[in-house]
């Protein structure tokens, strides 16, 4: 142990004005994802863009001689499409979930943060931005596929990632807050099965929503994956309209509940 | 760690007249458990305060409501002149913490990790690298600074703790038991980071269970038990205070031992089993009535089984 002369502390800093969520935090949070990815990129990065890319192939090339077009669309570019809303629910959803439950259950780095000048609002806002950028991102990869199969790139597309963002700032909110009541990390299987997979499929991915029974279409009116569809395709088809106001608004309903949840959740419990 | 000049108070500013801790009437419980009873607590800026205390005293939980990790159920706390919890987030800016469950991410390396948290703490940009080396060397960590941490030793990863608890030249820094489950060469080097730390006027508060660690470095030492505070000061007024001068150890057949506790009780001499011996406080007061035994200096772990009951190890 040396350089004892360089452990001094520092002048007393002028007395910092502190706010909610200051930047300053926030990316300090973010800068150890940052880290933690350039690490791990090829495998997150793989499975967020395979598995969709799986449906995408297997539904859209499967379906395409029995259903050659749904809703005046080519049946791989309606799959395309909505896959988008599958992807950012898979890359934003699970890191939700056991990213959260592994970094402070079993890792304790919440903990380690939250006796820095860092509060649970900075600290969870910080990691759902991170995971909701990347689903952004990620939730372009079906939409790529897509082009391949003949789909038109239309400048409305670029608004896709921003959607995805947002849809995925929801469900990794979401994914915070289960993380914060589960019990063990086990529990989430109940998640994937009970709520995950039926709103995936509930969503107007594979098929339209008017095919199905008024009570399952009811249900995907409350689905936040449907509305993430609906503004995709609108935006991938050059056909955004009024009604895609509405359902941007459910998304920004949607995630902002969820940002609170999450936050009430989870700082129950890392805050004695 | 702003430098800007702004802040007309001298860098002294609590020094002389604030302590750097002070906790008045705090209680927290758990459910039926009540961890801290009304503690109350003053810690001088500058000194290096032992809390010491058996485990389950309520030692780590005093802690975690230092940087409102828990928040008490009632009673006054104020870190380094703020109020907490309301203005805990500037106390945290000028306070280094070292937890005693190791919470290092151990996929990074040494340098990754400073750096996250010299980011965490503010540091400006423009100081972060040389904050990281500083730390780095303060831990004699400069070789390994590139090794994820998976693959540094114990005595490493609780160097590298401490390192991450002093990134940005805190004020304060808290230490809980930080020491534990160490070999007693790496203890010794912790020990003399620690004893750099409060030469250099950082205030140290300190969590031990560890007598010998209290004793050497504390300048005082809060005996803590069943969640409050039971004694206070200086470790050679608390031996003199609760222990007396000398000690007579009075070794022996568990008959024997028995016969001295029984004269023991009967003459009113406070006594306990320690190992394989009866130690008898206050020597030095015996007259010549006393059993034939051993005598040594009284220390600290006297004086603390003395006031808590409790043996450690």
């Amino acid at each position: 142990m040396s350089a004892q002369s360089a452990s001094a502390p520092a002048p007393a800093a002028a007395a910092r004005t502190v706010k909610r969520l200051e930047p300053a935090a926030l990316a300090g949070v973010m800068s150890r994802d940052v880290v933690i990815f350039s690490r791990y990129w090829k495998a997150t990065t793989f499975s967020s863009i395979v598995q969709p890319t799986i449906y995408l192939l297997a539904f859209g090339l499967g379906f395409r001689a029995l259903v050659p077009h749904v809703a005046n669309h080519p049946y791989v570019q309606f799959v395309a499409t909505g896959v988008v809303a599958t992807a950012v629910l898979f890359s934003s959803a699970f890191p939700g979930m056991f990213n959260t439950f592994v970094r402070w259950q079993f890792q304790r780095t919440y903990d380690a943060m939250l006796a820095a000048p860092v509060d649970v609002e900075e600290l969870i806002t910080a990691e759902v931005l991170w995971i909701s950028a990347r689903a952004g991102v990620y939730g372009m990869a079906p939409l790529l596929v897509g082009i391949a199969f003949g789909l038109q790139p239309v400048p409305g597309m670029l608004l896709v990632p921003f959607i995805g963002f947002l849809t995925g700032f929801g469900f990794a909110s979401f994914g915070v807050a289960i993380a914060a009541v589960a019990k063990t990390i086990d529990n989430f299987n109940y998640v994937t099965s009970a709520v995950l997979t039926p709103l995936f499929l509930v969503a107007g991915t594979f098929f339209p929503i008017s095919t199905l029974p008024a009570g399952a279409q009811a249900i995907a009116q409350i689905n936040p994956l449907y509305h993430c569809n609906q503004l995709v395709r609108d935006a991938s088809f050059g056909a955004l309209g009024p009604a895609d106001l509405y359902h941007l608004a459910v998304l920004v309903a949607f995630a902002l509940l969820m940002w609170r949840l999450a936050i009430s959740q989870l700082g129950k419990r890392l805050i004695d | 760690m702003s430098l800007d000049g702004n802040e007309p108070l001298s860098p002294g500013r609590w020094a002389m007249s604030v302590p750097a801790i002070s906790m008045h009437g705090v209680v927290k419980r758990f459910g039926s458990i009540t961890a801290v009873d009304g503690l109350d607590l003053e810690v001088p800026s500058g000194v290096c305060f032992g809390l010491l205390g058996p485990n389950g005293a309520g030692k780590s939980t005093t802690m975690r409501m230092l940087t409102a990790q828990a928040l008490a159920d009632s009673g006054e706390i104020s870190v380094l002149g703020f109020e907490l919890p309301r203005e805990s987030k500037q106390a945290r800016m000028e306070m280094g913490v070292v937890p005693q469950l190791d919470n290092l991410d151990v996929e990074l390396t040494c340098r990754q990790i400073l750096t996250v948290f010299a980011r965490l703490y503010r540091v400006p940009g423009d100081e972060r690298t040389t904050a990281v080396d500083r730390a780095l060397a303060l831990a004699n960590l400069v070789p390994r600074a590139d090794t994820i941490v998976k693959e540094l030793s114990g005595g490493m990863r609780r160097r590298l703790l401490v390192a991450r608890g002093l990134i940005h030249r805190p004020r304060l820094v808290l230490l809980d038991e930080p020491t534990v489950g160490l070999d007693p060469q790496v203890r010794q080097e912790l020990w003399s980071l620690i004893d750099g730390l409060r030469a250099s006027g950082v205030t140290v508060l300190m969590s031990t269970h560890y007598i010998e660690e209290a004793e050497r470095l504390a300048d005082v030492v809060a005996v803590m038990s069943a969640g409050r505070i039971v004694a206070l000061g200086k470790p050679a007024e608390l031996v003199r205070d609760h222990a007396g001068e000398e000690v007579l150890e009075v070794y022996g057949p568990p008959a024997k031992l028995a016969e001295a506790s029984e004269l023991a009780s009967r003459e009113g001499w406070q006594s306990r089993r320690s190992g394989p011996a009866l130690a008898i406080m206050r020597a030095e007061s015996l007259d010549g009535r006393a059993p034939d035994g051993l005598r040594r200096p009284a220390n600290l772990e006297d004086a603390f089984v003395a006031l808590t009951g409790e043996e450690i190890e």
